[in-house]
């Protein structure tokens, strides 16, 4: 494969990240990592003071599979649709097939009465790597600018 | 001075609360001056926190913004974070180290211990402007609060008038502080949530052992906490405190099954998490409680979740909004592996917890339904009525009433004449 193919199934792989959640299709959603991935959403003000709290951890996939359950099954959060807004991606290299990938986004919330807020904005540090000839993410890193959260944070960035 | 409350509590045994002082705007003012720079002890921070000379943190109370700083010596001082000049924000950082405290506006300087001691140009230029002769800068000093340590909890008050800290406490809080407290801290981070709400609502809501296992389904379901297991809410003497605390796996399945009856979906039989480290619980204090949820008047909590150990701090942020600030620890001799656990464990508390982010869509949903009313109230009479005292069960919601019984003494506000029918 070359470095073109490589990019644009990379853009392809963020794009749908993106749509699966906005779209409300979770369970899907979870096909984009490796079983062994890791998934954090942390806060920005810790990462800078190096404190190792996070927002979020997800160590494996089981782990991202019970977020999921729990969210369908346990959790009862403000009712909304999820938009997720993708900035400019950069592959920033690739160590043994495995690419170094950052990109920042935007995520809106849009409550029952149609309103729109800007939910947050930060950044995304991924480790994306081909399985079979497919990519998945076996490390997302979600820094989140906006570490005051607003409501509650229940469905994924 | 008011000539009339604003608000009627309508029962003695305060187990009504009127809506209206959730969301009646000319109070707001009022329990800041009243609560909390009234005669309360609020926490400020840990002393984990600031550890070193010079270091300092900046925190507030109720929504007063406070410095935090330790001088040359270790000795903890606070203030008002306010430059005594002109009012602007002394320290603008979270936290770090300084020598003296600088405001950036006009550059006074005031040494750690809130005393002035430098301002530009004294004399003015070229015989022209400066300070008028009068000014002695020894008089002024940054407005200071009286701060007290217990076992390494920072708390402050505005009041010459309040109790000694640890008569404030009282011995059931005092005891545990002193077993979440028992060894030097290690703080792990923070976590913010802006929670669109009163502040009493999140009083409240850690006053009520019942949510605990009816709102909070993963609680209920991986039988972290359950109405069944054996806990309760113990209060201190004024009833203002309250500690709720179970310990797991002590749940009768019958006992269980028969009270989540018609809650089917609270209590869910035959699920299972796919990776269940995430429950372990590593028995680290000398019994077997596993939960303890510690709420002090007026502004913060106390959290052990089987392993995850915080603080939760109540930033008021006008009378329909509040910043909740989790400061997460653990301890100083805690292996790697121990915080990572630790760190693990966080994903159930804090914004994204699964068992409390349904906190915020309660609290926001109560303040929005009860925003425009001024005669009608919430009935709290779960665990009783009448006299308000220590509870053996979780099917509670008495430690709220405790909580404005003191509050309405704070207040000025009279209670009813009657116990509510
Ligand atoms: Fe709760």
């Amino acid at each position: 494969m070359t470095d073109t193919e490589a990019r644009a199934a990379i853009l392809d792989l963020m794009a749908d990240y993106c749509h699966f959640i906005d779209d409300n299709r979770l369970e899907e959603w979870l096909d984009f990592f490796t079983e062994d991935c890791v998934y954090k959403i942390l806060s920005r003000e810790n990462e800078d003071s190096k404190l190792p709290m996070e927002l979020m951890s997800c160590l494996n996939k089981n782990m991202l599979r019970d977020r999921v359950l729990s969210l369908r099954q346990a959790n009862i959060y403000n009712i909304h649709t999820d938009k997720h807004v993708l900035g400019a991606v950069r592959v920033l290299g690739a160590e043994n097939g495995v690419y170094r990938v950052r990109s920042n986004y935007a995520a809106y919330q849009t409550n029952q009465d149609g309103l729109t807020e800007l939910f947050g904005v930060g950044t995304y540090h991924d480790r994306i790597t081909f399985v079979g000839g497919k990519l998945f993410f076996k490390e997302k890193i979600v820094i989140a600018d906006t570490f005051g959260i607003a409501r509650m944070l229940s469905t994924p960035l | 001075m008011r000539n009339e409350p604003p608000i009627t509590w309508p029962a003695s045994d305060f187990s009504r609360v009127p809506y209206a002082a959730y969301s009646d705007p000319t109070i707001y003012e009022d329990e800041q001056a009243r609560v909390f720079r009234g005669p309360t002890w609020n926490y400020l921070g840990l002393e984990a926190e600031l550890p070193g000379p010079g270091d300092f943190i900046t925190t507030v109370l109720g929504d007063t913004p406070i410095l935090v700083s330790r001088d040359e010596k270790g000795t903890l001082n606070a203030f008002v974070n306010r430059c005594m000049h002109r009012g602007m924000l002394l320290k603008r950082e979270r936290c770090g180290n300084a020598k003296n405290h600088t405001c950036i506006y006009h550059q006074w300087s005031y040494d750690l211990k809130g005393g002035l001691i430098g301002v530009p140009f004294p004399k003015g230029a070229g015989g022209h402007g400066g300070l008028p002769a009068d000014f002695d800068r020894k008089t002024i000093r940054l407005h200071a609060l009286t701060i007290e340590s217990y076992r390494g909890v920072i708390f402050g008050t505005f009041s010459d008038s309040a109790e000694p800290l640890v008569d404030y406490l009282g011995a059931e809080v005092r005891h545990e502080l002193d077993r979440l407290f028992h060894k030097p801290l290690k703080v792990l981070g923070y976590q913010r949530q802006r929670i669109f709400g009163n502040w009493k609502l999140y009083n409240d809501n850690v006053r009520d052992p019942n949510h605990g296992g009816l709102l909070h389904m993963f609680h209920a379901t991986f039988g972290l906490y359950r109405l069944s297991q054996t806990g309760g809410a113990k209060l201190d003497a004024r009833g203002r405190h309250n500690i709720t605390w179970n310990s797991l796996g002590t749940d009768d399945a019958k006992i269980t099954d028969k009270g989540y009856e018609g809650t089917k979906k609270v209590l869910q039989r035959g699920f299972q998490l796919a990776d269940m480290s995430m429950l372990r619980y590593e028995r680290e204090f000398p019994d077997d409680v596993s939960l303890v949820i510690l709420s002090v008047f007026p502004n913060v909590v106390f959290q052990q979740i089987a392993n995850s150990l915080c603080t939760r701090q109540i930033r008021c942020k006008g009378i329909g909004e509040m910043e909740l600030y989790w400061t997460y620890f653990g301890y100083d001799d805690d292996s790697e592996t121990m915080t990572a656990h630790r760190c693990k464990q966080a994903n159930l508390v804090g914004p994204g917890g699964l068992i409390s982010m349904e906190d915020g869509e309660a609290v926001e949903q109560v303040h929005r339904t009860v925003l425009h009313e001024r005669d009608k109230h919430a009935r709290v009479e779960i665990g009783g009525k009448g006299a308000i005292h220590t509870q053996e069960s979780l099917v509670t919601e008495v430690p709220i009433r405790g909580f404005y019984r003191y509050y309405c003494e704070l207040m000025g506000f009279p209670a009813g004449q009657a116990a509510a029918e």
